[in-house]
Parts: C-alpha cells; structure tokens; sequence
C-alpha cells in the first residue's frame, strides 16, 4: 500500500501557495501557503472558526479558492472536483460523520473502493471471471483494513446504529480502503472520551509509520496534536500565525496569546 | 369465494404493471432526488422505438437490443444537457426540468415515429385459464411474472457488484459519495438507463394490452397513487403499492362499485392515496424525512 515513489520526493507532497477564500466578503483564508511532507503527520489547529475546515475544503475540491494554488505531487491546481482529488489520491473524513447510514459496515468499506473498479458494470452484473477476481481482491482488501482498525466485530451491522466513535472509525477505514496518498481528517478526535481518542490516535499513528500515508488532521486537544504530530500550522482568522515542529509551537509568542494561552 | 379469490389475484396480477411503473420513478429518485416527470414520456418512447423496429423488419432480440442501446444513449445525453448543468439546484428545478424533457421526448417520438397506434404481439395469449377452479388471465400471469424477475434483478445489482453499492452510497450521502470518488454523472447516467429499461418492460406489457399510443405515457398517473402507497424511495414499496392498489381498486369495483353506479377503478387508487397520506404521509416503506434547521 505503499506511496509511488516519485523524483520529487523531495519537493513537498503537497504545497499550499498563497490561498484565499472568503464568502460574501468574510475572508475565510487569506494569502496562506504552508508545505507538508511526504511521511508526516500535519496537525491544523486554531480557535473555531480560524479556518481550518475551510482550508481542508479547498484541498479536496469542495472550495474553490479566489486565488492563490494547490500543487499536490508535483501537479498544480486551483480547481478539483472532489470525485478527481480522490482518484489522484486524496481521501478525508468528515467533522460529522459522512457515513452511508443505512448500509453496513463492509458496504462502506467496499464503497471507498469505487475509484478501483476497472471492469464495467455488465461484466460485475454478469460475474465474468475478470470482474469475479478483481471483487474478491478488493474484498480482501476491505478485510484487511476492517482487521486493522479492529472493526470486524462490526463488518455486517448497519453504520447509522452504532457507537459514535465507531463510526469515526469506519470513515476512517472508508478512507483508507481507497490506499490514498494524502489523508485529511477533519476532528478525528471531535466527542470521544479519554480512552477512545487515546485508541484513536493510536490507530492515525499506525496509518502513518505501517502504511506510509501522509496525514494532515484538524484537532483541539493540544496535548494529543503535541504528541502526534510532526508539523503543526496554527490558523487565526484565516491567517498563519504558526508553523514549525511541536517544540517551536509550543515556545511561539503569537500562538500562545492567540490560541495556546487560553488552554491550560 | 371464488369470486373473491378472482377479483383479488386479478387485481394483484394487474398490480404488478403498476409496480413495475412505479419502479422506474423509485430508481431516479433514489439516486438524483428527483421526482421524473418524464418517466411516462420515457415508457412510450421506449414502447414505440421497440415496436417501430419490430415493423421495419426486425427480429424480436435484435429490436430490444437496438432500443436499449438508444436507451442507453438517451441517458447518458440527458444526464449531459439537463442534470449535469442543473446539478446542485432545488428539487423543484429539477422537477420542472423533467417536466420540459417530458415534452421534448414526447415531441421527438412523435416527429420520428408518428402519431398512430401500433399493435404489439408479444406472443401471449390474453385468455383466461383456470388454476384449480379460479379463473386467471394468462397475460396477467406473464406480465406478473416478468415484474418480479425484474425487481429481483435489481435487487441483485444492487446488493452484489459495487457499482451497485456506489448507487445505494449516491442515494444515502451524495456529499460523501463524492468525497471518496464516486463519478456522479456516471452513477446518473446508468440510473437513467435502468430507469430507461424499466419503462421499455412496462411499455411492452403495457402496450400489448392496450395498444401502444401515446396515452401509454398516462400511466405516470397511475403510477402516482402507488408512490404514495409505497414510499418514493423504496423498489419493495413500490412492489407492495402497485400490489395494493391492484387489488384494491378490484375489490372495490366488484363490492363497492354497483352500490354507486359502477366505474370506479380510475378514480378509487387516489381516494386510497389520500387516505393514506392522512395515515402514513411517507408511505409505507418510504423514510420519514427528518431533516435538521
């Protein structure tokens, strides 16, 4: 499941260059351009409403921006249509669950596959023996990433009933499944308890080292960002006032007074 | 008794056509989130294409072969000029949309076809025969027959190749549809498609019976009550409301009818439909729509 190693390896996985975004007038972004790595762990935080959703918005296509550009593996874009950022490889979760809710667990999964079919639609329906092979190795695959996020007990009950932090779960194994280069997580910590966010960032660790995906994360508890991640990039009002390592986070006047002074 | 039995599995057979009607709106609904006004024009031009090729000469399969394939194109074009463009906008834009095609698909059948009425033989006799001592009509029996073959085939695809799991994922979140790369437009174009050939079976049946004319794209009509029945968004709904409203109007007609003159068929399915809206506004399969302010 390993990223496509590239010549550019390295340049920057993906390179935000001078973004910005508003809506009727409110700046949401203004001029921001940060560099993320391949292999690292980004965390985006900032107060509510600094922008971070937005910010990952416009990395999968949903925003377009006013100006400025994304380049993403060497290939520069300020439009994408989100379906097109996920065939180039970038997979997200949602802030509130996005799940297909009346399908179950596996289904998901196997829904985060539609950008792998290659046989069409009469030879699925038909079951020729191209398309048979093809679906017994993408369900091998959903498999795998349901055993690696410990969600087989969970593989045939339908999503919409179960446990929050299961489903955030589950779009993360939705995500995953597709064996993206780039993973957003919006909140993936948002209303678990202690335990559950310590599972949880344990598991976008795992996604990390075992499988070499690049993660960028949106998330509140500094105590875990600190911890898990390699990069951080403070957002305030739609400006940068912070990027650099836990350590230079953590020592930075701006972020302090801005955003870490009012957490104690 | 024998008369109840035959009154009610007449109506029930006869419920099927409806069902198989009402599956080609459930499909496009389900998917796009709209209600197809155009889904009777569809029917008829389907009917008409089929049984124009059969006249000029062609062999039964061939004809269906050819009529699917324009089907099929029919799609992938009305994805292109109407919902592609129209994407995003309010269910009600989209509603008048289909309303417009309903039209154009209309207007094009009959400048390429005419206007006059084709005969349909589909090889099977329409006369009654007797199970045990009911009596059934053997068409009836057929065209039931070919309903649930059909709604079990899609209820195949759905369930078992992933494109059909991309449709049942369009249909519950289209947002998170497309964040994992699902291709809308191409989810689209086949729900039309199948829509497409959904309506050219209930066509054919349909216009065996009566003809195929162009009041065969009414029978949206009849389809409505069995929306209301069965829910919008359910193929089993649809199943069970044509089944209901096949056997209901039946019933009604044999029992009801002489005590206030007869003729109640065509108006006792919207009577029931109303009924039911009082009783159960989202049908009886349909989801209850919850939405958050």
């Amino acid at each position: 499941m390993g990223s496509p190693r590239r010549s550019e390896t390295t340049a920057p996985l993906l390179d935000v260059r001078g973004v910005s975004l508003s809506f009727r007038g409110v700046k949401a972004l203004s001029d921001l351009s940060f560099a993320v790595a391949r292999g690292e762990i980004c965390a985006l935080i900032g107060p509510n409403g600094a922008g971070k959703s937005s910010l990952l918005n416009v990395l999968n296509g949903v925003y377009v921006p006013d100006s400025g550009e994304v380049v993403f593996r060497g290939e520069h874009f300020r439009q994408i249509e989100p379906s097109e950022a996920a065939r180039r490889g970038v997979a997200r979760t949602f802030q509130n669950n996005a799940l297909f809710r009346k399908m179950s667990t596996l289904d998901n999964v196997l829904a985060g596959l539609a950008r792998h079919t290659r046989s069409g639609f009469l030879t699925q329906a038909l079951r020729l023996p191209g398309a048979r092979r093809e679906e017994r190795e993408l369900r091998a695959r959903a498999e795998t990433i349901l055993e690696f996020l410990d969600l087989q007990p969970y593989r045939d009950l339908i999503v919409g009933g179960l446990a929050y932090g299961i489903q955030k779960r589950i779009e993360l194994a939705r995500a995953l499944v597709s064996s993206p280069t780039l993973l957003l997580l919006d909140e993936p910590l948002a209303g678990m308890n202690a335990q559950e966010k310590a599972e949880m960032s344990e598991f976008v660790r795992d996604i990390n080292r075992d499988l070499g995906i690049t993660v960028v994360l949106i998330e509140h508890d500094v105590g875990i960002v600190m911890n898990l991640s390699d990069h951080i990039v403070v957002l305030d009002y739609g400006r940068k006032i912070g990027d650099g390592t836990p350590e230079e986070i953590r020592s930075n006047a701006d972020v302090i007074s801005a955003y870490l002074g009012t957490v104690h | 008794m024998n008369l109840f039995l035959e009154t009610l599995i007449g109506g029930l057979l006869a419920g099927t056509m409806y069902s198989l009607v009402a599956i080609g709106f459930v499909l496009i609904y389900k998917a796009s989130g709209v209600f197809n006004f155009a889904q009777g024009s569809m029917l008829l031009f389907a009917a008409l294409t089929f049984v124009t090729l059969l006249e000029k000469g062609l062999p039964f399969a061939a004809a269906l072969a050819v009529t699917i394939a324009i089907l099929i194109l029919g799609a992938i074009l009305i994805e292109r000029t109407v919902l592609r463009p129209l994407a995003n906008r309010s269910p009600m834009t989209l509603f008048m949309a289909t309303l417009g095609l309903s039209y154009v698909i209309e207007g094009a059948a009959q400048g390429l076809m005419g206007a006059q009425v084709h005969a349909l033989d589909l090889g099977i006799e329409d006369v009654p025969i007797f199970i045990g001592d009911v009596l059934i009509s053997q068409f009836d029996l057929v065209a039931a027959a070919t309903a649930v073959t059909l709604a079990l085939v899609l209820a195949l695809l759905f369930n078992n190749t992933r494109i059909g799991i991309s449709l049942r994922a369009v249909a519950d979140d289209t947002r998170a549809a497309l964040s994992i790369g699902i291709n809308l437009n191409r989810i689209w174009q086949i729900v039309w498609a199948v829509a497409g050939i959904v309506g050219l079976v209930a066509g054919m049946l349909w216009g065996a019976r009566q003809g195929i004319q162009f009041s065969l794209s009414l029978v949206v009509l009849k389809a409505l009550p069995v929306l209301i029945i069965g829910g919008f968004t359910s193929i089993g709904g649809a199943i069970a409301g044509g089944l209901i409203v096949g056997a209901a109007e039946n019933l009604a007609e044999t029992y009801v009818g002489p005590y206030i003159g007869g003729g109640i068929t065509p108006w006792f399915p919207y009577f029931l439909a109303i009924a039911f809206l009082y009783i159960r506004p989202a049908g009886l399969f349909g989801e209850r729509a919850l939405e958050r302010v």
